[in-house]
Formats: C-alpha cells, structure tokens, sequence
C-alpha cells in the first residue's frame, strides 16, 4: 500500500532527484556524523549498514546495546517509572530526527539556505547538539551523580538518553524497505490500544501529536486555551503563590532567557518572583555541565522537552509539552536571541556583558518584551514560516506583481536600502540592492514587529524604526520607515477592524529601510510618491482585493479532494504557500493540532536516517502524508477515513496546481530568491546604496 | 520639522505648520496623550511605543488662524537616548510628560527639560505635562507629586503647566491649543524666507489645495 503511495507519487517530478539524494547523501551523513561520533562513541559502524544494525537492536532493546549505546545513563526501565503521562510522546522519535531544513535560517542566506535543503544534510549543529545532549562526554560516574542530583531537585527523568537509543531504532525502520509507512502506520495503531505500547512509545516514536494531543482531551484542550492567559503577580503575602505555580506549570510551552550569570532576562509566563527558584535550578544545571566542558542541549522531564542554548553571554531555554524535537525548538530559540539582537545589536550585547558580566538586561531591553512575546506566542500557537524557515507571499497576478515592482524602482529614492510591501503578513514586492541578501529571519522578525506584536500599530502614524536586521548585519542598527494602508478602504470603517483568519488585521504595510537615520522625510516623500502611484496604476486595488479574498481552500485548489490542508514549500524560492484554515482548522486548538501533526511530519522527513522522501502518517483523526524532493517539501492532511490513493493522489494534484501557478503564489526569481540574481530584471535596475551602518542608533 | 506660516487662499487666513515632539519617560503616558489628541482614542492596554511615531494634527486657534502639528512620539526607552536630537533638533516645541504618580518620572523630566534648553532650538516652547490625572481623582493617595511642586518648576523654567488625563481627555486639548497661541505666529512675518527648509519659519503663501486648506485631520 504504501509502495503503490510512493509510485504513485514518484510519477511527478522530483524522482530523479530523490533517487540521486538516496545515492548521496549517506555518505555526506557519515561525514557529518563522524564528527559526532567523535565526540560521542567510537567504532558505531563504518557503514550504513552497519550502523543499522546497530540500531535495530537498540530497538529490541538488549542490554548491551545499551550499555554500549549510553554508558554514561542510568537504567532504562527507572526512566519509565519518573515519566508521568503519556503526554510526551514525540519528544523520543522527533529529538533525534534532524531538522535538516534548517537549523540556522537566521544567520544564513537565503541563497544559502535552499542549497542546504536541496542536499539534505544541513545537520551540523541541529545534530550536533542533539547528539551531545544526549550522550554525555562527561565520565559516567560524574554523568550519572549529575542525574541524580538533579533527579533529587526536579524529579529529573533523564530519558533522553533513551529517547536518543530510541530515535535511533527509528530510523532503521524507517530503511528496511518499501512499505515504511504501513509499519509506521501499524506501529500507531498498536499504541492506541495497549497501554503498554503507550507507555513504550512515550519513550519511542508515535510522532503523532494529534494522538498524543487526543489523550488527555478535555484537559489539554481547557490548557490550552488558557495557554496565553496572564499569571497574576505574586501576592505580598505570598498566599496565591502555590496557585500561581499551577497555573504556571499547566503552560504547555515557556521560553527563559537568562544571562549566564544567572540573571533573569525574559519569561514569558509569570513574573520573576514566582519562578525564580526555577530560574536558579535551570541555571544551577547549566553550569554544572559547562563546569565540566560539557554543554548542555536539552533533557527531557515530567513530560516536557527543555532545549538549552548558549549564546555568548546568554542562556535561552525553552521548555515544550507540544512534542516539538530539538532543531524545531532550536530555531525557535535562535528567532528570540535574533530579536534580542535586533534590539541591540551584537557588539552592544557583547560589550555590556564584558564590562559587567552581571549586567541586568531588562532595562537595555526594555519595550522588547512585547516582542519577544508575540514571537514567542506565534510558537506556540504554531507557525509555518517559522516551521519551513519560509516566507509566504500574497497571491496575486505575475504581470500585476511586475507593475507593483516597477513602481518601487521608479519612485526609489537615493538613499533606500530595502523596500517592501507587505500585505497582513505576506510579501506582496520587494526591492533590495544587488549585493544585499533579504534573510527569511530578519524578515520574520520585521513581520512579527508588525504584524504580531501591537506596539507600532498603536503609534497610529507613521512610523520611524531603529532596529538592527541580524542577518542582514549584526554590527548596527538600520532605520524602517513603516506606514499602514488599509485593506477595506473602500469599504468602510468597521470591517477594517476585522482581523483575518490568523487573527492580523488585514493590512498593507509599506516598509521602507535605509542605513541612514536622517532620511525619514525622503523615505516618507518617496511612500506618498509610491502609494498615489499604486493607487493610480490600479495595483492597490488588487492588492486590496487578494487581502480580503484571502487564501483559497483546499477544495478551491483542487475540487473534490480529501486534503484538508497541505503545506507546500519551494526550496529554491525559500517560500510556500497553504491554504485558508477554513473550514476544519479555525480553531486555536484544532491549528496547534494540525501544526504539530506538521512539526511531526517534518521531522521524520528530515530526521537524520529516515533516507526516505515521502512519509505516510495514520492517526485516529487524520491521514496525513509528507513528501521531500529536492525542489519542494509537501506535508498534506486529509481526514482519517481518506484512502491513502486518494491522499497521494491529491499531493500530486497539490504539485500540478503550484506547478501551474508558481509564478503566482512565489516571487519567482524575484527579489527574494536571492540565488537567481541574474534572472531577476528588478535587482539589475537597481543602483546599491551606500550601505553604511551607524555602530550606535 | 519646520514651522510654516502662510497666508491661505482666504485673504487674511493664515496656516502655520510647527514640529513637536514629546518627551518623557517610558509609560507616562505620551502615547496616549497624543492618540487622544490626534484620534481622540484611548487604550487601557497599549503597548509601549517602539521606535518614534509620527503624526500630525491640525487645529484652528480661531477664524483665520490654522495650526498644524507634526508631532514625534518618541519610544522614552534608554538606548533611543542617542536618536533623540534628531526628533527634537528643529522643534518648535516640546511637551515633556511625567506621570503625576511616580515620582521619579518627574525627575526624568527635568532631565529632558534641561537637555532641550541646552540642546534644542533657542526659542522652542516647552509644555510641561503631568498625565494620569484621573488616577488620583478617584484616589488622592496615589498622588506622589503636588500640583504646586510641580507648577513652581514649571514657572522657575519658564515651561507651560498642565495636569492631563489622555484616559478622561482632560486638558489635552488645552495643552496643545496652548502651545499654538504661544509658538510665534506673530514674529513669523518678520523672518523672512526659510533658509532651509527644514528650519525657521516658511512664509511662502499656500496653494490653495494643499496644505493650506484648513483643519483637514490629515
Ligand atoms: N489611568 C490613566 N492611564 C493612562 C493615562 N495615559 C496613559 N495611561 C496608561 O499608561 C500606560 C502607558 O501609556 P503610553 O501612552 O504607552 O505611555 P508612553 O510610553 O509614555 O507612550 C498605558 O497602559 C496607558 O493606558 C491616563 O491619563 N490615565
Ligand atoms: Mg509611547
């Protein structure tokens, strides 16, 4: 069944590539890898073949595989008993699998970015981290006394050195042949049912978080509803504090950063008070392992996934019941650090932190919370550009998008760096100097200032912006010119207040960036000459009217189909494109749903072993299926009683439609692909600024 | 930017066009002054400013005269310390927003005060504007500084004093109307043609249909 999926599907386009990546990338792995294991055990297997083997006996879980596997760990079966609920079962099978889209698309050009993608082995640090994290190179008995004390604070469970054994065994599966996804398929059948299996799976695989979701019901679904309330402050009398600490705990997600000197930084859930003991046990066991040369990436406990990582003078953590893996939680963490970044700049964080290593951070911050926190929310709540490290632009015609950017060039002033037209959250045209890349993290961090967080649309004018794009430069800060446009002019009043269906106000945002602080009045000349002649030439009126038509469903796209939603992303443009939420997905709850089965998804796709390039998934909710090629990643949903034809038979359908329409839903060779400079006219009209930074704002 | 004075369309008419920027520490209210003036809005839950906003308003001072503010609202955080110059460099005037109950928001406006007589244009006129008013209508004891505290700084730095509530819109309207009578429509005439536009005094008279049309909220 699953073979007729894949032949099925393999009649598009993408075979040869996926057969040719079957070819090469085991041993681009093996280089990889052995870096890894350096640090982690020696003679794992010369091979690929030989490191399966390894592997499936990890799975059937004999005793000296794991001795050989983790010595530093405690034994296994005490791990079981620490884990509580069966909550967290994705953290096993999604810890080890790579997220080879991307692990750093914050300091990476975009250009950059797709060629990674296209090989699929972008593990370096993803893994890299995953694999110390696990494997402590640390001599056992230290390991070990650090478990146990550790155990003694926080009822540790220190399962990831199973999770790792397990993820392991994963892959093999995943290798032996053809019918992968029927295995899989059955492997979550037999979870439902025996608690046993579910216990096993807590620590194996079920990457299914819809499942794991499902369980617990009505409780998670209330939790999760709460999930963005505010915990009160702490009382002076202290009294509500165990209430607080609840609540607190009953957050499915929390990111910290703190300062290596244990300073709190940010939270995002309660107040320093409240969760200072914590702060200090987060940093008490950091420093233990950087005591012992050894860092700390991430453990598991009471069902949640802390990832930890250092950045410079920093220490951000973020703690998951969501059943992210590590490489999805990373980037997460690498988008908080980018805005602190964006804050600040790099040589200011650094310098304050040399000239006084207990620097308290909140006050330079201040105002950033807010930032941080809509990014922060957009996590949790699910995001797919942040899941792809892709952009999504506003669908509209390429004749009307060649106009718009026409008319960007022609009323260019002198001293602009980047322009761009955003409309709620999606690219409508950008222009950017030839030499300057635009990176896919410093543009989610622009939209997430605009489009999130509230703080700019309540200046209610214009807006003048110092901030420092990190990918762009770390070194300085460069000034955004922003000025809304409303979607519904024409319409009236109230239905501007209306919010789109991801909850942004359906607005068009010109932005405009230059590297010189005293050209607000220029830049504000250059918007009004822009905006009349947008106006004029007809293109704001149609880029007003794809606003309010909003992404078509996925029966618009291809009548008749099972899917219910799909995620496609083009790896040489670094953009993709969905469907509307609606009708099955308009609930918070049923979209962090669908997010995680992506996350999920996405994960064995590019897990470091699963070789494979398409991906069935069988839960009791949904059928879902993932599909890798060189030039696209497809992740589709349809509802359970779909066959698993009929779902391969959409994803093809999915691929001839974006086949058909690429030109319209990506900027093709536009100015966001950055490796096809050349084809793109937009670029070559374009005379670069004088990109000068100023070190201070 | 600049001030502008022009005699309109109609024959005595005139229109004046002066920057302003507001100054203060963080969460005092500026904002929400401004909103409150501009839109005539008010957010219990802002959120704080990031960056510098700029708006403008137009008001009429009476028959013929038509003022309008370009009006910078600046992000009162720390690190934007240094960008500050460039907002209030060639304003004609200032207001300087503390937070009637937090002492120390006080003193932080002094600090702007002293750095625009310092710093700022020779003859920029400052608004002084302690905000939250409505706060210790309903309790006195939040007050943390007196009204009389304050209006004797005001008048030892030869600052304009009002007490504000951007959230009952108590006396936002008066202060800005107040800085409009005092910013110098009179001596405008006498100083000639602007050597720069960004500074001085325009006088050029206004085509009609542009600016020079009247109160347009724009
Ligand atoms: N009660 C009351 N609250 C106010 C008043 N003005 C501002 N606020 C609140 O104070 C907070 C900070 O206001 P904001 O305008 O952002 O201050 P800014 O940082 O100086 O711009 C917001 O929560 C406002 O709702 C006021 O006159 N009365
Ligand atoms: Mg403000």
């Amino acid at each position: 069944m699953g073979h007729d999926g894949e032949e099925s599907l393999a009649t598009s386009e993408g075979e040869e590539e996926l057969a040719n990546d079957r070819r090469t990338s085991p041993p681009r792995d093996r280089d990889d890898e052995s870096t890894i294991r350096g640090v982690k055990e020696e003679g794992a297997g010369a091979s690929p073949k030989e490191e399966s083997s390894t592997i499936s006996q990890a799975r059937s879980n004999s005793p000296e595989t794991e001795q050989e596997y983790r010595p530093p760990l405690p034994p296994r079966p005490s791990n079981f008993g620490l884990l509580r609920e069966g909550s967290y079962s994705p953290g096993s099978s999604l810890q080890r699998s790579k997220n080879t889209s991307r692990p750093h698309l914050q300091s990476t050009a975009t250009t950059a970015l797709s060629r990674t993608d296209i090989h699929t082995q972008s593990y370096q640090d993803g893994s890299r981290e995953t694999f110390a994290a696990s494997a402590q190179t640390t001599p056992p008995s230290k390991a070990i006394a650090a478990f146990g004390s550790i155990k003694r604070i926080k009822g540790f469970s220190g399962s990831e050195g199973g999770d790792s054994g397990s993820v392991r065994s994963y892959a093999p599966t995943l290798e032996t042949g053809g019918d992968v996804e029927s295995l899989l398929g059955e492997v979550l059948g037999a979870s439902q049912e025996s608690p046993a299996w579910r216990l096993h799976s807590t620590q194996n695989e079920a990457p299914d978080p819809f499942d794991s979701i499902t369980y617990e019901d009505d409780e998670t679904t209330v939790d999760f509803y709460r999930e963005f309330d505010e915990i009160s402050a702490v009382a002076a009398d202290g009294e509500n504090e165990e209430q607080l600490l609840n609540q607190w705990k009953s957050k499915r997600k929390h990111f910290l950063i703190l300062s290596s000197a244990g300073k709190p930084i940010y939270n995002r859930h309660g107040d320093d008070n409240l969760i200072s003991g914590y702060i200090g046990i987060i940093q008490t066991i950091i420093s233990f392992y950087e005591g012992a040369h050894n860092q700390l990436k991430g453990f598991t406990a009471a069902g949640a996934r802390f990832v930890v990582m250092s950045q410079g003078p920093l220490y951000l953590v973020a703690i998951s019941k969501l059943g992210e893996n590590d490489p999805q939680l990373r980037v997460q963490l690498e988008a908080l650090y980018m805005q602190i970044l964006s804050t600040l700049t790099l040589p200011n964080l650094t310098h304050m932190f040399s000239n006084r290593p207990s620097t308290d951070l909140r006050r330079p911050l201040q105002g950033t919370e807010p930032l941080l926190s809509a990014l922060a929310d957009t996590f949790t709540r699910g995001s797919p550009p942040t899941l792809l490290s892709a952009l999504e632009c506003l669908t509209i015609r390429k004749s009307h998008r060649q106009v718009i950017n026409d008319t960007l060039l022609q009323t260019r002033c002198e001293t602009l760096l980047y322009g761009l037209i955003v409309a709620s959250g999606r690219l409508v045209s950008v222009v950017r100097p030839r030499k300057h890349s635009l990176h896919p993290s410093d543009l989610q961090l622009i939209f997430n200032m605009l489009f999130e967080a509230r703080g700019v649309k309540a200046g209610g004018g214009e807006n003048w912006i110092p901030l420092c794009l990190p990918g762009f430069n770390k070194n300085g800060y460069l000034y955004m010119y922003v000025s809304f446009i409303s979607a519904y002019e024409s319409i009236g009043e109230e239905e501007h207040e209306r919010v789109n269906e991801s909850g942004k106000p359906d607005d068009i945002a010109i932005l405009l960036i230059s590297a010189n602080k005293e050209s607000f009045y220029d830049l504000r000349k250059m918007r009004d000459a822009l905006v009349d002649e947008l106006e004029a030439n007809g293109s704001m009126a149609i880029v007003r009217s794809a606003v309010r038509r909003g992404r078509p469903t996925a029966t618009d796209i291809v009548p008749g189909t099972v899917l219910r939603h799909f995620l496609y992303k083009s790896r040489a443009n670094v953009q993709f494109t969905m469907p509307s939420y609606e009708p099955s997905f308009t609930t918070l709850l049923a979209r962090r749903r669908l997010l995680s089965l992506y996350h999920a998804l996405h994960a064995s796709v590019h897990a470091k072993n699963a070789h494979l390039k398409v991906h069935h998934c069988i839960s009791r909710e949904s059928i879902s299926l993932a599909w890798v090629t060189p030039l696209f990643e497809l992740y589709c949903v349809a509802g359970p009683q779909a066959s698993r034809n009929a779902l391969a038979q959409s994803a093809n359908k999915v691929i001839q439609w974006v086949r058909k329409e690429e030109e319209r839903v990506f900027i093709i060779g536009g100015a966001v692909s950055l490796n096809s400079l050349d084809r793109c006219t937009i670029y070559k009209k374009l005379t670069p600024p004088a990109a000068r930074y100023s070190e201070q704002i | 930017m600049s001030s502008r004075v022009s005699t309109g369309a109609r024959p005595g008419a005139r229109f004046a066009q002066f920057k302003l920027v507001l100054l203060g520490e963080s969460a005092v209210g500026k904002s929400s002054l401004v909103l409150r003036f501009v839109k005539d809005q008010f957010d219990d839950y802002r959120e704080s400013t990031i960056g510098a906003a700029f708006l403008t308003q137009t008001i009429s001072l009476d028959d013929a005269t038509t003022v309008k503010f370009e009006i910078w609202d600046t992000a009162g955080q720390e690190r934007y310390k240094s960008l500050a110059p460039m907002y209030y460099r060639n304003a004609n005037c200032a207001v300087v927003v503390y937070d009637i109950t937090q002492a120390s928001s006080l003193d932080k406006a002094k600090s702007w005060v002293k750095e625009l007589q310092r710093q700022a244009n020779e003859n920029i006129i400052i608004a002084l504007a302690g905000n939250k008013s409505d706060l210790v209508a309903e309790h006195p004891d939040k007050r943390a500084i007196t009204t009389a505290d304050a209006e004797a700084y005001a008048r030892e730095a030869g600052l304009l004093f009002f007490e504000t509530s951007a959230k009952t819109a108590e006396n936002v309207r008066e202060l800005f109307t107040a800085i409009a009578r005092k910013l110098p429509l009179e001596q405008a005439g006498n100083r000639g043609m602007r050597a720069n536009p960004r500074q001085g005094v325009d006088l050029r008279p206004e085509a009609p249909g542009t600016q020079g049309g009247g109160a347009c909220n724009c």
